[in-house]
């Protein structure tokens, strides 16, 4: 029943380059009858953004706790940064939980200590990571006072902290501004760039789209789809909407097109043909994909 | 070592922030002052010291305290993080589940030792100020607070035994409840209650210090009673006492620290999250 120490193969264990950061095979999670993950097998490269979608309890969570070794899979077999999930190869990976919750007691820079100690990194660290999100005006506040937004970002932190290889973020984003958000992604793109590899859940799919560079969409604890955002766009053969302006000539008339993609390129160059003002070229939005995929809702029944 | 330090260092942090330590220490003290004070105490024909008396006294109503004290500061300690949503991520930090088991036994064992120390040390400087005790008094008094730290600490392991069984805090607070009443009161009232009906013949007559260590409470008082045979003249039971050598009773308690806190590190790193 117990993976976790089953020998793992030699492509799942070493860990040189272009091996992956994330590697999860026919990995199976029961709770009682109910199947969280059900033989689930994907890989992360190192330094790839991967986008975890699904409905309400579609396993997302659960796959980043087995990850963690939080949790003990059904059945599977678990690779992370080149080893089965341990205690010590938690140094190397900053979670940041759903609903992330700090003793209300402490103060922010309290609890980044706290963490940092218990991850052996250099307290002095922990100002400039309150200061890069954002939080050093409220550093010495209890955590009780925060917004809900600021909780979030000390999750953040304290994901953060020891420059980790693998970061795990199970909707990160939630209770951030506007404005934190997009800095948030920012934060995110420059860690790519630095070859770390990240594991975000979320359910705003507008904001992933153009930054994930793969996309795993999970349903029942199945995998779905798993595949860039261009793959996933081919494989859907959603049709294309081309919005052309003036075709009636003197800037006048509006015309609305859904072709094909194969199409797509036919379609306008015919157009260009006409006495054209502006043209419009909308691509299936990740939203779109998602739904023809037929990624179902929590709320149903799955029996 | 370090990560148990942290959390250690967090538990005490968290139990003076909360004022636990202060009252904990306060009501020892105010405890211990008032035995001494009320406590001219029925010494009969032995002509015991002030602070003796005091001894004597805290031994015989710090079992019923101290028990409560600890299980207070010890019974939600995982159950309580895990309702409250800090366990998962403390455990998705590079410590294992022992290490964070190791590390808040030593902060709450800090903070029960420094109240029990520092509550009935005032009560014995107060006294001391009065009227100097004789060293073997001095004795008795750093004998009962090593054994009252010692009974502290089994119920705190006791407590983080009861919070690492159940899945809510308050069928924790429960369970720890039940347990104070079993083994503080119900325990030594069945005990009694057989002694009495066979008149301390038979086997329950023979196995009576072992049926006592077998409950923490009660090796604490066998042990205040081993040590202090003034003590154990005035509460009647110096036949038992003399039957049983300090360091089995020491022993016995030792053990109700190590076992509960064995148990509860080995059911924890089982548990799934
Ligand atoms: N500890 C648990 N005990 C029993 N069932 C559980 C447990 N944790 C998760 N589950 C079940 O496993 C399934 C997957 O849950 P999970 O939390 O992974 O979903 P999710 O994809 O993160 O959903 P959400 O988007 O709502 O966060 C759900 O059906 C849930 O009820
Ligand atoms: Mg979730």
């Amino acid at each position: 029943m117990n993976a976790l120490r089953g020998e793992c193969p030699m492509a799942l264990q070493t860990n040189e380059s272009g091996d992956p950061a994330i590697a999860v095979d026919g990995l199976t999670k029961a709770y009682g009858l109910q199947l969280a993950l059900d033989t689930l097998t994907l890989s992360v490269r190192p330094g790839e953004m991967l986008a975890l979608l699904g409905h309400n309890g579609a396993g997302k969570s659960t796959l980043m706790k087995l990850l963690l070794g939080l949790t003990r899979p059904t059945e599977g077999r678990i690779s992370v940064l080149g080893a089965p999930p341990s205690p010590a190869g938690r140094t190397a990976v900053g979670f940041l939980p759903e609903n992330v919750v700090f003793s209300g007691g402490m103060t922010g820079k309290e609890v980044l200590t706290y963490l940092a100690r218990l991850k052996k990194v250099d307290i002095g660290t922990t100002l400039p990571l309150l200061e890069r999100v954002g939080l050093a005006d409220a550093a010495g506040r209890p955590v009780r006072t925060y917004s809900k937004g600021m909780r979030q970002r000390l999750g953040l932190a304290q994901a953060l902290l020891g420059h980790p290889r693998l970061l795990m973020l199970d909707e990160p984003t939630t209770g951030l501004d506007p404005i934190s958000r997009k800095t948030f992604y920012e934060l995110l793109g420059e860690l790519t760039g630095r070859g770390v590899t990240v594991l975000i859940s979320s359910h705003v799919l507008t904001e992933l789209e153009a930054r994930a560079d793969r996309i795993a969409i999970l349903a029942q604890g199945r995998l779905l789809a798993h595949d860039t955002m261009d793959g996933l766009r081919r494989t859907a053969g959603l049709p294309v909407r081309i919005i052309a302006h003036g075709v009636e000539g003197a800037g006048r008339g509006r015309r609305v097109l859904d072709v094909a993609p194969e199409a797509k390129m036919e379609t306008l160059r015919a157009l260009m043909d006409g006495p054209l003002t502006d043209i419009e070229i909308q691509p299936p939005t990740l939203e779109t994909i998602y739904a023809h995929l037929g990624a179902p809702t929590g709320q149903e029944d799955r029996s | 070592m370090t990560a148990i330090l942290a959390i250690a260092g967090k538990e005490i942090r968290e139990a003076t922030r909360n004022r636990w330590v202060l009252s904990a220490t306060l009501l020892l003290a105010l405890l211990a002052l008032a035995l001494a004070f009320l406590g001219s105490a029925p010494t009969g024909d032995v002509a015991a010291g002030r602070l003796t008396v005091t001894v004597v006294s805290l031994a015989s109503l710090g079992i019923y305290l101290l028990p409560l004290i600890a299980l207070l500061l010890s019974f939600d300690t995982v159950v309580g993080e895990a309702e409250q949503g800090t366990l998962l991520l403390l455990l998705a930090y590079p410590v294992g589940r022992s290490a964070v088991m190791a590390g808040k036994f030593l902060g709450h064992a800090s903070v029960l030792a420094f109240a029990t120390v520092v509550g009935f040390g005032l009560a014995a400087a107060v006294l001391a100020a009065i009227s100097p005790p004789a060293p073997e008094e001095w004795l008795a008094f750093a004998l009962l607070v090593a054994a009252s730290v010692g009974l502290g600490w089994a119920f705190i392991a006791i407590g983080h035994l009861i919070s690492v069984l159940v899945p809510e805090r308050a069928s924790a607070a429960g369970l720890a409840g039940g347990v104070w009443l079993v083994l503080v009161v119900l325990y030594d009232m069945g005990l009694m209650g057989a002694l009495v009906a066979t008149g301390g013949q038979g086997w329950i007559g023979d196995a009576l210090p072992a049926l006592l260590m077998l409950n923490p409470a009660d090796a604490y008082r066998l042990l205040n009673l081993t040590v202090m045979d003034q003590a154990a003249r005035m509460a009647g039971l110096q036949d038992v006492a003399a039957s049983v050598p300090p360091a089995m009773a020491a022993a016995a308690l030792a053990l109700w620290v190590a076992v509960p806190l064995a148990l509860a590190s080995v059911i924890f790193s089982r548990r799934e999250l």
